[in-house]
């Protein structure tokens, strides 16, 4: 029979045996890549223990654009950006960590999703969904005071998003809350746009906050059709609305024509 | 070469070792090691079927004495050491007279033997039986009616068919478990129809089928519909790739049709018609489970069904059926066991609650409730009646508060498992501690998983306050947004008699929010205070050392889930060398990189599978575990392509006799 020290014995052989493993550039270590640290050492800053994902490829690169995400804070109707740096497990292996882990331990970090992560199974996923916009479009105090949660969603992004829209107070606020969220997906210039007050209803105003005229914003009324968004008065749009979904704008056919022509008259010279 | 020296030390399915005998050559045997495995004492073997017999432990003891035997005509006991000569099938049955001490070794006559054997149910146990001799393994695998395979390419289903003549039931599972988390593309594989093809002909009186994880197309279930004559019971969980189409040839093919259970499939919904394809002369059905389909069913039909189908005991409707029909429904199955309602409330208030509140009254058997989608405290109540005999409440689909649920709770002392949604809060959770002290299982979902700006949920203090009421606990899921380590620590104190514990703190990496350090502690407390786990699921900021201890103590662990943890290679090699009874390991988003992975070199072939994604695996290791263990299939799923040595991003090892697949789509390379 062989004993463990025995298959243990084998297994390192092959290892040793086989050059090619390239075990040592697979070894987790600190440091930037090319970099020969002397020996392995286990960082401990302070009371946390680093962890560094070296690994964490496809799921988090693809769901993750530029490493830092940005948070909405509620405060009051109000939108205060706040501006972490992502938990050290979703970096990947070129950052140094330390001095970043040692400063944001107190501040809450945003949790990016993950693919497949919680795991949930998708029925339940969908019919929590289904559960919750139902739950909201009943207007039931006991259910939820003072929230109207709808799912964001966006042609190529990889995750939904879910925006409270009890907290926007006009058309402007929810759509620069949804130019925030959604910045790090779109393709094409990210650009500052002026926020100029006006009364807002109009969805030519969303169209250029949306990077020109790529996406528009539509949305899913109680009946079930898909509407443009900016069409209606804020209150009856809020009263009306199931959900949100930032649609490319060759898709928006038949949504509002008139519209849509107005959007490709907001066209900016270097789309297309 | 010897097979049997070689074979794995736990066997148990028949994805193991035990299948290579066969497999090199169907008919002939190997001759078995010169000491049989022992079995247990057979204490009393009666011709009746509702008797039971001991069952066998994992390895089997030497047989010492059958002390009475009443139906065959050799009632003396015998002994029998060493080998077994020849090579009896156990169907052609002999009398046999054996001179009692004249030989070494003499057998139990075959009849015997047989009616032994056809009350042994467990696959662990009767892998075990077909492991101590030639008489044996053949009697077993004359006798065996349901067979069971963990890993549908671990075997073929040539093999299965030429080992077990005489299968009527079957359970098959296919895709890896992270496919039910998007990690694994689609068409992958599992694709149930080469099974269905082989059990044509070997299994045409095939009566059951247990899919898991399986690729199933609508013409496999027309197929299956119309070639197996006396098809009683299908039951489909977490499947993919057939619509309601093929619920339609079912229901309107198999006449014989005792179960239907269509659960969380991936499954093209074209319509409720399908329900309506039941033939009015179909009264069979014991068990009809479509509450994860989303169109509605004719009512009409579904209330014939339930009227005409007298032995129906599990109904479990979709959310279509409102509560008055559920009414309708009660009133004419009564003798139901297990309920799944519709919607639990009523759109329009026809009339007043209490029209509905005899509905549960005259249900005196059920011990099982689930559905209450929507359910309300205006109509909760309803429930009530019926809730002292409840073990299993399912109420992960109702989006209840603390106060509502204790409510409901204080009426169901009965309670052995509950699923709950994290609505509750802790404060629900106190409830569940108070009231349900026989509670052996517990299950919290998460309202909103991905939520980033809520934080709302259920915390470590309502896991401690379950935990101090319920001291049987043994099963828990529970998903959390903070946890902390002395928390999990009582919790352990309080239930020592956890078998399966999963935890996940939903923020991957997240430390203890109170001292900021790991979660190590928290699972050390866990396998070193829970002796009887079997599987455990880990999250949190983790290091090498909740691996270490998990090595060190978790001596009976079959299934771990890892995700976001560890340090180092170390982390897996603990496992890998510690835990002996170790099945499944699944494993995503770690630091475990080439070292890791072939330190498992001499293991993966007593375990079920292994599965490794986004880790730090590179093709080159996968190549040079495939070479030095052509027993496992080596599988890597490629996005693109790489170099020689490039990341193996998806990696899934198993154990099998049949080679490597076949039917492996372009993106899944078999090294």
């Amino acid at each position: 029979m062989i004993t463990n020290m025995e298959k243990q014995a084998q297994a390192y052989e092959i290892m040793a045996n086989n050059k090619d493993l390239n075990l040592k550039a697979t070894e987790l270590r600190l440091g930037l890549p090319g970099s020969e640290s002397p020996e392995r050492e286990v960082v401990v800053h302070g009371s946390a223990i680093k962890i560094l994902v070296a690994g964490a490829k496809r799921g988090f690169s693809d769901a993750i654009n530029g490493g830092y995400g940005v948070g909405l804070v509620k405060n009051g109707g109000q939108e205060t950006d706040v501006l972490v740096t992502p938990k050290p497990a979703l970096l990947e292996k070129k950052t140094q960590v330390s001095d970043k882990l040692n400063g944001q331990s107190s501040s809450p970090a945003p949790k990016q999703q993950v693919v497949g992560w919680p795991p949930i199974r998708s029925f339940r996923k969908n019919t929590m969904a289904v559960s919750h916009t139902k739950n909201e479009e009943k207007d039931d105090p006991k259910i939820g005071s003072g929230c109207l949660y709808v799912k964001v969603s966006m042609d190529g992004a990889p995750y939904l998003r879910k925006v409270d829209l009890e907290i926007y107070s006009c058309y402007l606020d929810l759509s620069s809350a949804l130019e925030k969220m959604f910045s790090c997906f779109t393709i094409g210039q990210y650009g500052s746009h002026e926020v100029r007050t006006r009364d807002g209803l109009s969805e030519t105003r969303l169209m250029d906050l949306l990077h020109g005229s790529e996406y528009v914003l539509t949305y899913e009324d109680k009946d079930g059709d898909w509407m443009l968004v900016g069409d209606v008065p804020w209150d009856m749009f809020i009263a009306s609305c199931k959900r949100l979904r930032i649609m490319k704008s060759s898709d928006a056919i038949g949504l509002a024509p008139r519209a849509r022509e107005k959007s490709r008259n907001c066209t900016e010279p270097n789309n297309e | 070469m010897n097979p049997h020296r070689k074979r794995a030390k736990t066997v148990d399915r028949v994805d193991s070792a035990d299948s290579a005998a066969v497999s090199s050559e169907s008919t002939q045997m190997r001759p078995f090691p010169s000491k049989p495995l022992s079995v247990d004492r057979v204490n009393s073997v009666e011709s009746s079927d509702s008797s039971r017999m001991r069952p066998f432990k994992d390895k089997i003891l030497l047989v010492d004495r059958v002390d009475s035997v009443e139906s065959s005509e050799s009632s003396r006991t015998s002994q029998f050491a060493g080998k077994v000569s020849g090579f009896d099938r156990v169907d052609s049955v002999e009398a046999r007279v054996d001179s009692a001490g004249s030989t070494r070794m003499s057998r139990f006559p075959d009849e015997v033997l047989e009616r032994v054997l056809a009350l042994v149910d467990s696959h662990k146990d009767r892998s075990a039986v077909s492991l101590v001799c030639k008489e044996w393994y053949n009697a077993e695998r004359w006798s065996r009616r349901h067979v069971f395979i963990g890993n549908c390419y671990s075997v073929s289903p040539e093999i299965v068919a030429a080992r077990f003549p005489r299968i009527r039931s079957v359970t098959l599972k296919g895709k890896p478990r992270f496919s039910d988390f998007n990690l694994v593309p689609e068409d992958w594989g599992a694709d149930v129809q080469p099974w269905l093809s082989v059990f044509s002909t070997a299994y045409p009186f095939l009566e059951e089928l247990r899919l898991k994880r399986m690729a199933v197309t609508d013409e496999s279930l027309e197929f299956l519909s119309k070639k197996f004559h006396g098809f009683k019971a299908l039951s489909l969980l977490s499947c993919d790739g057939f619509s309601t189409d093929g619920l339609k040839a079912i229901a309107t093919h198999c006449k014989n049709l005792t179960e239907l259970d269509i659960q969380e499939n991936g499954i093209d919904d074209l319509g409720g018609h399908w329900l309506s394809c039941f033939p009015d002369s179909l009264t069979s059905l014991e068990i009809l489970n479509f509450a994860s389909l989303n169109s509605e069913v004719s009512f009409d039909a579904l209330e014939k069904l339930v009227s005409r189908c007298k032995s129906l005991r599990v109904l479990k409707v979709n959310r279509n059926i409102s509560l008055d029909q559920l009414q309708k429904l009660l009133s004419h199955c009564p003798q139901l066991m297990e309920l799944g309602t519709g919607t639990f409330m009523q759109e329009l208030i026809s009339g007043p609650v209490t029209e509905f509140k005899n509905m549960f009254s005259n249900c005196r058997n059920l011990i099982t409730l689930s559905g209450l989608w929507d359910a309300t405290p205006l109509y909760l109540p309803v429930i009530y009646p019926a809730c002292a005999r409840l073990t299993f409440l399912n109420l992960s689909y109702a989006t209840l508060r603390s106060d509502e649920l204790a409510n409901l709770l204080s009426h169901c002392k009965s309670l052995r498992r509950l699923w709950l949604l994290d609505t509750v809060g802790d404060k629900g959770l106190e409830a569940v501690g108070s009231c349900c002290p026989l509670l052996e299982e517990l299950r919290v979902f998460p309202a909103d998983p991905f939520d980033q700006e809520i934080l709302l949920g259920v915390t470590e203090s309502g896991f401690v306050s379950v935990s101090r009421g319920c001291p049987k606990l043994r099963y828990v899921l529970y998903f959390c947004r903070q946890m902390t380590n002395a928390a999990v620590a009582t919790i352990a104190q309080n239930c020592p008699d956890f078998t399966h514990f999963r935890l996940c703190i939903m923020n991957p990496g997240q430390p203890d929010y109170l001292t900021k350090e790991p979660m190590d502690e928290a699972f050390g407390a866990i396998v070193k205070t829970c002796t009887k786990l079997q599987r455990l699921a880990i999250s949190g900021l983790l290091t090498d050392r909740t691996f270490e201890y998990i090595g060190k103590y978790a001596k009976n662990l079959e299934t771990l889930s890892v995700a976001f943890a560890g340090s180092s290679d170390l982390g897996m090699e603990y496992v890998l060398q510690g835990c002996q009874k170790l099945r499944k390991l699944e494993i995503r988003d770690c630091p475990f990189g080439n070292a890791a992975l072939l330190s498992g070199l001499t293991k993966y072939e007593s375990m079920r599978s292994l599965w490794m994604s986004a880790c730090n695996v590179t093709m080159n290791a996968c190549r040079v575990l495939a070479k030095e263990r052509p027993r496992l299939n080596v599988e890597v799923m490629r996005d693109e392509e790489g170099g020689d040595d490039s990341q193996a991003n998806k990696v899934y090892v198993y154990r099998t006799v049949a080679g490597p697949r076949k039917d492996a789509p372009p993106f899944v390379i078999t090294l």
